[in-house]
């Protein structure tokens, strides 16, 4: 059996073909393709799933001094006030722990890229809050990153992660869509409803461009993380619930490229339009790059 | 179309914040240290170029190099600690910003000098998501990207050099991935940069520095 896969379609005939899910086939692909045992690939991602938690409690619990001094402390305060927040406690927590560790990532702690560093805390925070209430093992957690890893490599092969390639929505949106993927699929849903989480999670972010304020991943990449994580319990409750995207998955992809396309350099990633180009970006970044 | 492995979507785990101004700087740090084969290093000159050096202050860019030289892996938490790190080792340390343009935004050079007196320096570019290319050696032009036990070999450029050091490597059953020359004029100083799937024993080093006419300095990476 050859578990090969480039689009969504192509991933959901699998999964259908043997009425396995995303993850499964993830694994078997990679079996193919690395000639290391299951045990070894899922001990791989055990130890990427445990530096994804502490990198929460670190961020949720110690202060995060950043690089710069200009963002930091904020995942504690979200999280402090979660039980009051108009989205309720619990999205609250999650926007508050994708936070933390992105402020762990721009303090030089220890975090997992996925599928960037700028954008590590969309899946870990979805995932990892969503498992109590949800009652997911950490071994159920392992199965939503494989799951994720999946939705990312397609995304990889047909458009983009990459922020100087294609905006923040090569970022945070694939992030976010790995993540409404993952949680889809741990909830229970069949792939083809995981894969219109995917493209509802990804649609919401189209278009939105890289413009971090000093060249740094600070700001605007800490909120956006909590956006994205929020993005996606959204796309995935909505996929649980029904609905389905109009436009599908590997469309959307399509789009997601075409979009990274026409961007202007100035907008991906170097620093040199958008928030980056504004006058109080310009005074941060004359105080910090002496 | 390149076949990604789940484990570049869902990792590398690293320190922060960037994966290429700081988890490949890291990596750049790291061949370094394995030119410097061991010995205690004294003075290391860090000098960053281009993106590096207008945002390596706020990515750590250069104390993710310094961590590398160290030997410090791009997971380590101590990466941010590389300066403290330094000084209790007794190192002397000099930070730069290159003016000369590179044709790569992530630019940086490595100066190290050992307790010995041995000098070199290396030029290391960031790619993106943590890959790293080596430039430049001794300003000896080479391409490599340290994914690979890597053999550098510096020789004069006469004929028969390049299938001697072959043979050797055929009768161990290393396996060469790939293999560059470089050479600053015919009939000058040349190198030549061997990428192996396995590393080369020691013994098999010690014979072509010894057996090979020509052969002027080996290392290994």
């Amino acid at each position: 059996m050859n578990y090969a896969f480039s689009t969504g379609n192509e991933l959901a005939a699998l999964c259908e073909a043997e009425n396995i899910t995303i993850a499964e086939v993830m694994i078997r692909r990679e079996m193919e393709t690395s000639e290391r045992s299951r045990d070894e690939l899922i001990n791989q991602m055990f130890e990427h799933l445990m530096t994804m938690q502490r990198s929460i409690r670190e961020g949720l619990d110690e202060d995060q001094q950043t690089m710069t001094g200009i963002a930091g402390n904020n995942a504690e305060k979200l999280y402090a006030y979660a039980e009051k927040a108009n989205m309720g406690t619990d999205m609250a927590r999650i926007c508050a722990a994708a936070i933390a560790v992105t402020e762990v990532n721009a303090s030089m702690g220890r975090i997992v890229a996925a599928p960037t560093a700028g954008s590590s805390g969309v899946l870990p925070a979805v995932l990892v809050m969503c498992s109590e209430k949800r009652g997911f093992t950490d071994r159920d957690i392992v199965n939503g990153l494989f799951a994720a890893g999946a939705i990312g490599i397609i995304i990889a092969k047909n458009a983009s992660i990459s922020g100087a390639e294609g905006g923040c929505q090569a970022e945070i949106g694939s992030a976010s869509a790995m993540a409404a993927a993952a949680l889809t699929e741990l909830c229970g849903a069949s792939p083809r409803a995981a894969l219109n989480a995917a493209a509802m999670a990804l649609k919401n972010i189209l278009g939105l461009v890289c413009d971090p304020v000093a060249g740094l991943v600070e700001c605007p990449c800490i909120k956006r993380n909590a956006m994205g994580a929020a993005n996606a319990v959204l796309c995935a409750d909505m996929a649980l619930a029904g609905i389905e995207s109009i436009i599908p998955f590997d469309e959307t992809v399509a789009a997601m490229r075409s979009v990274g396309r026409m961007m202007n350099s100035d907008l991906r990633e170097t620093a040199k339009g958008g928030l980056a180009a504004t006058p109080t970006a310009a005074e941060i970044a004359a105080k910090i790059n002496i | 179309m390149k076949e990604f492995s789940v484990f570049d979507i869902i990792g590398p785990s690293m320190v922060g914040p960037s994966s290429s101004h700081t988890a490949g700087a890291v990596r750049i740090g790291l061949v370094a240290n394995k030119l410097a084969a061991g010995e205690r290093i004294k003075l290391v000159e860090l000098t960053l170029y281009g993106s590096f050096a207008e945002t390596g202050f706020g990515h750590g860019t250069d104390r993710a190099l310094l961590a590398g030289v160290l030997g410090v892996s791009p997971d380590d938490a101590r990466v941010r600690f590389s300066m403290l790190l330094a000084r209790s080792e007794g190192i002397w340390v000099e930070i730069k910003k290159g003016d000369i343009e590179q044709d790569h935004p992530n630019t940086a050079t490595i100066r190290i000098r050992t307790v010995s007196g041995r000098e070199f320096r290396l030029t290391g570019i960031s790619v993106g998501g943590g890959n790293i290319e080596i430039i430049d050696i001794n300003g000896m032009e080479v391409s490599f990207t340290g994914d690979y036990p890597t053999m550098i070999a510096f020789y004069r450029d006469v004929p028969g050099v390049i299938s001697k050091v072959t043979n050797i490597l055929a009768l161990e059953h290393i396996n060469v991935a790939f293999m560059k020359v470089f050479r600053n004029a015919k009939r000058r100083d040349a190198c030549m940069v061997i990428e192996t799937d396995a590393p080369i024993p020691n013994a098999s080093l010690e014979r072509i520095k010894t057996e090979i006419d020509g052969i002027e300095e080996i290392c290994t990476v």
